[in-house]
């Protein structure tokens, strides 16, 4: 493949960005977040944060049945109670609104307030507005809901089966979802190898859980019929005219002002309820109505709970260790809706051969309802669950083979000479260098040391274990993984845009506008600050970054499947090449030299080779903006640039998806390595070593990327060890607060050196790819290995998550038997 | 309704009055009634610890805290840690140097309970002191490393 198939316009900016001879003077450094200060003195500005002159409060009623029939709601007593504005049910969304957006197929519809019936507990019934969130709470304990209560389906498998009660009648079944894509020639392949290695695993739900919970502010102007809502939710110009329809206005006539948040994981990716909610309130009442979810709520009805499967999953080798074929069968639980369709296993499909030169795949996938709060994404968008599943295989296939762990994944590397490298779904590996990575790797980590350490550990009575995973980390989302599931699909688009907008003053100063909500932990203007820093020579501490709402937004996506660095690089660099060629052409005019003599340096523009020959940006700015009769005829006034980076590498899927095409290029590369030592008495354990290295691209700032890395390490370590959404019989969510819902604390974590490669992508804006979710892809994988390993006098073999205390303390005294 | 009851509280060295119910959060008294929203609620359980104010130099989870109960005492929150030029306290530079926060969210609360923690500990002592002393502190987003290194170097260590 040609770098000519790119996008014509990316293609542009790889090639002017791509690196030089010249050392960059700004990207690659781990300069100081530009986004801290405000945060630091508590002036972050959340959500509930915001004050608006007149704002109402509401709170809700969620359903205390998984299943059942509304059969009657008496609002009278909760009206009655002073300070309680409007009390809103599921009646009032019927006659005003129309369905939630959905990505899934079929109609599986979900309104913002139940309506006939709830599907999941905590489900909202009921919402009431007052003057402030105590009376609006006391006014929901108020409200007297009677329910006929319904079959309860919780398990997806029994889901499936004839007679099982429907969660969506109108679907007439349960599976909402069922095919089996084939890649190559699997079975003959499974026949042929001389091995194979097959298990039963699975994955539990869990999910995002920011300290921040989903609040949006709606502020309804009856004069204008615009309704205002302040979210800290994402994708908003990607996704907004769809949340207009859910209101039955026109998209013109919503405003969505983007609002940091105090994380996500995932959890805001397209918050649909929450921001939907709050403008259909104020449009009630004619007022800005606040909502903000308590945890609880956050935790049984926020919008995207993690995956929850359970695979049947093997892989084909041949004596010598080299993998053949990979079969993977999931059933995933869903839950009550659809929102994102199967986008999850789209994202596992990237990359589901993981770094080994596998040929023949097969995955079948059925997405089964239950009367759950529904999946969406979370940190890894189910690649993580992918990456767990192979590592686990693979660590089988060695223990099959008695193969030393590194060594049967060294002989199956894709070889550094590969790339562009086409996997057998079609997407492509851009760049890498993973033997470079397993190296580099090694040299952090003396792990002949630990395997000695481990033996003699052993000979005294301790459990010590050695967990060495690998990791792809794909970036960058085309749009076609929301739809090539589908044969038929309703809707096909191919764009996920990200724009930006670069402006010097008058005075030379610069003010880049994003196009996306973006700011939610990760750094956004410190990236477009080091990159408008190394365009045009700048302090990026000067550079000014703001957000423009809805109605003022050139196309964006937002951040997402560890998109938004290089997307927004692209455009940033996009718009400064522009801005750059229009302030040449004025330098060149003052300083009567050549375009090609001029460089930026020190805030300016100057003649190379003479170092007093220097324009400010300044002096050109007030020149562009104030002295029209100074400029080229055919220059316009002022100094601004917007520009829109598409998708640089993507392709459709063919008609019979034996090839999905490229959806997911920008491919980095992990290797972790954990030592640990388990108690069994106690089943708790500690960290003796614990090693990272990553090569994601160019680094943009590496400091800010150890953060991400170790920030999703920990995040791995509690789907691993820890986390779970805990249902009993009746469908009830048992650990609905952090008291049963365990987070991984400071004393929990380990202290982790962090490495890095760099292997440019030859696609995108200086060779960046995205790194936002690598740590959580590897940890799962990591811990299974490293407790198993800890625990072989044992026998144990890890095929569920998480690895809880007592889990560990069963298999060792289990074994003591 | 309930009766309302005056609260005085010094704040950040200021006196500060409300008037409140007795039911009110010493949180909400603080982000709603006097606009100090630095102090952030992420549980309402007392289980993270992301609203921990300190009272009377001591962190207290300020969702667990009435407002009533602090009346006469004095309360220092996130916005008293800079001076009043805006320049960032030594703490909050050193959580600036380290990358001690990524979203931002709990970083009120982190930098006031190694607050508390270097008053006791000026010379930063040991990693695992400091681990233990942000334990009640949930962070979602850094894994807790940076912030362990910034305080470190609050107090002088290297990062």
């Amino acid at each position: 493949m040609s770098i000519a198939e790119q996008d014509p316009n990316a293609a542009k900016v790889a090639r002017e960005t791509a690196g030089t001879d010249k050392p960059r003077r700004w990207l690659g450094k781990s300069l100081n977040r530009v986004e801290d200060p405000r945060f630091l003195r508590g002036q972050g500005r959340y959500l509930d944060d915001i004050k608006l002159p007149g704002m109402l409060h509401a709170a809700v009623v969620g359903s205390p049945h998984a299943h059942a029939k509304i059969v009657s709601i008496d609002t009278s007593k909760a009206e009655a109670l002073p300070g309680v504005v409007r009390v809103v049910t599921g009646k009032d969304v019927a006659e005003r609104a129309a369905p939630l957006p959905s990505f899934g197929a079929g109609p599986i519809v979900q309104d913002m307030i139940a309506i006939e019936k709830v599907r999941h507990y905590g489900e909202t019934v009921a919402a009431v507005i007052a003057e402030d969130r105590y009376i609006a709470e006391d006014a929901c304990e108020l409200i007297e809901v009677v329910y006929e209560q319904l079959p309860v389906v919780l398990d997806p498998v029994a889901a499936r089966e004839d007679g099982s009660a429907l969660v969506h009648d109108a679907l007439g079944t349960n599976t909402a979802y069922d095919r089996t894509f084939t890649f190559g020639e699997v079975d003959k392949a499974f026949e042929e190898a001389d091995r194979s290695v097959t298990a039963d695993l699975y994955w539990p739900r869990s999910t995002g859980m920011p300290m921040d919970t989903n609040g949006a502010i709606g502020d309804y102007d009856p004069g204008s019929g615009v309704v205002t809502i302040h979210a800290n939710s994402m994708n908003f110009t990607y996704f907004l005219w769809l949340i207009a329809g859910s209101l039955k206005i026109p998209a013109s006539k919503l405003r969505l002002v983007p609002v940091p948040a105090g994380g996500s994981f995932g959890s805001k990716f397209f918050m649909h309820k929450v921001p939907t909610f709050a403008g259909f309130l104020s449009m009630l009442v004619g007022k800005p109505v606040k909502y903000v979810e308590d945890r609880r709520t956050h935790i049984t009805n926020n919008d995207h709970c993690g995956s929850d499967r359970r695979y049947e999953a093997s892989l084909a080798f041949d004596d010598d260790g080299e993998f053949k074929a990979l079969r993977i069968s999931c059933v995933d639980d869903y839950g009550a809706y659809l929102q994102f369709g199967t986008g999850t296993h789209g994202n596992a499909l990237s990359q589901i051969v993981g770094p080994y030169r596998i040929q023949h795949v097969e995955y079948s996938l059925a997405a089964v309802l239950t009367n759950k709060n529904q999946q969406g994404a979370y940190r890894g968008f189910g690649a993580e669950v992918s990456n767990w599943i192979l590592e686990r295989l693979v660590d089988m296939a060695a223990r099959d083979l008695d193969l030393d762990r590194v060594e049967i994944r060294r002989r199956n590397l894709i070889p550094a000479g590969s790339f562009p490298y086409r996997t057998p779904t079609g997407n492509i590996y851009d760049s890498g260098n993973y033997q470079g990575v397993l190296a580099k790797v090694l040299e952090e980590v003396d792990y002949d040391f630990w395997v000695d350490y481990r033996e003699k550990a052993r000979a005294e009575g301790r459990h010590v274990g050695i967990g060495i995973v690998a990791s792809q980390e794909r970036s960058v989302f085309s749009s076609t993984e929301f739809w090539f599931w589908f044969d038929d699909p309703q809707f096909t688009p191919t764009s996920s845009p990200e724009s930006a907008s670069v402006r010097i003053d008058p005075t030379g100063e610069i003010i880049v506008t994003l196009h996306s909500q973006s700011m939610w932990g990760n750094s956004p203007e410190t990236v477009v600050s080091q990159v408008v820093a190394e365009e045009f020579d700048v302090d990026p501490a000067s550079v000014v970054v703001n957000y423009a709402d809805s109605q003022n937004a050139l196309p964006g996506t937002g951040p997402g499947g560890s998109r938004y660095t290089v997307m927004v690089s692209g455009a940033v660099a996009g718009a400064s090449s522009e801005l750059k060629d229009k302030i040449r052409r004025i330098a060149s005019d003052k300083l009567e030299v050549a375009e090609a003599d001029l460089e930026f340096r020190d805030g300016g523009v100057g003649v190379v080779g003479v170092p007093d020959r220097h324009l400010t940006l300044a002096d050109i700015a007030l020149t562009a903006y104030m002295f029209r009769l100074d400029l080229p005829p055919d220059m316009p006034s002022g100094l601004a640039a917007q520009s829109t980076y598409d998708h640089p590498l993507t392709t459709l899927p063919n008609a019979d998806r034996s090839d999905l095409g490229i959806f997911y290029p920008f491919v980095g590369h992990a290797w972790h390595i954990a030592v640990v030592e388990v108690d069994a008495e106690t089943g708790s354990f500690e960290f003796l070593r614990y090693a990272a290295v990553h090569d994601a691209g160019t680094i943009v700032n590496p400091r800010t990327l150890d953060g991400q890395v170790i920030g999703g390490t920990v995040q791995g370590l509690g789907t691993a060890m820890f986390e779970e959404i805990l249902y009993d019989e009746l469908g009830r969510v048992r650990n609905a607060s952090f008291e049963h819902y365990h987070l991984p604390s400071s004393m929990d974590v380990p202290t982790m050196t962090v490495g890095h490669q760099e292997t440019p992508s030859p696609y995108t804006a200086y060779g960046i790819k995205g790194a936002g979710e690598g740590g959580r892809m590897l940890t799962p994988a990591i811990m299974s290995a490293a407790i198993e390993d800890a625990l072989s006098p044992y026998g144990v073999t890890v095929t569920s998550l998480p690895i809880s205390a007592e889990q560990i303390v069963e298999w060792a005294s289990a074994g003591d038997d | 309704m309930s009766d309302r009851l005056v609260v005085r509280i010094e704040v950040n060295g200021t006196p500060r009055e409300g008037l409140v119910e007795p039911r009110r959060t010493l949180a909400d008294f603080l982000r709603d009634d006097l606009d100090l929203t630095g102090t952030h609620v992420a549980c309402e359980n007392g289980f993270c610890g992301n609203c921990n104010v300190l009272v009377d130099g001591e962190t207290v989870r300020a969702c667990l805290m009435f407002a009533v109960q602090a009346d006469g005492r004095e309360v220092t929150t996130v916005e008293g840690l800079a001076e009043p030029d805006g320049t960032l306290g030594r703490l909050q530079q050193a959580f600036h140097d380290n990358h001690g926060l990524q979203c931002g969210f709990c970083t009120p609360a982190m930098l006031l309970t190694a607050h508390e923690y270097l008053e006791e500990h000026p010379d930063g002592g040991t990693d695992e002191q400091i681990r233990d002393a942000i334990s009640g502190v949930i962070c979602r987003c850094t894994g807790y490393q940076h912030i362990v290194d910034s305080i470190r170097a609050a107090a002088g260590g290297g990062a």
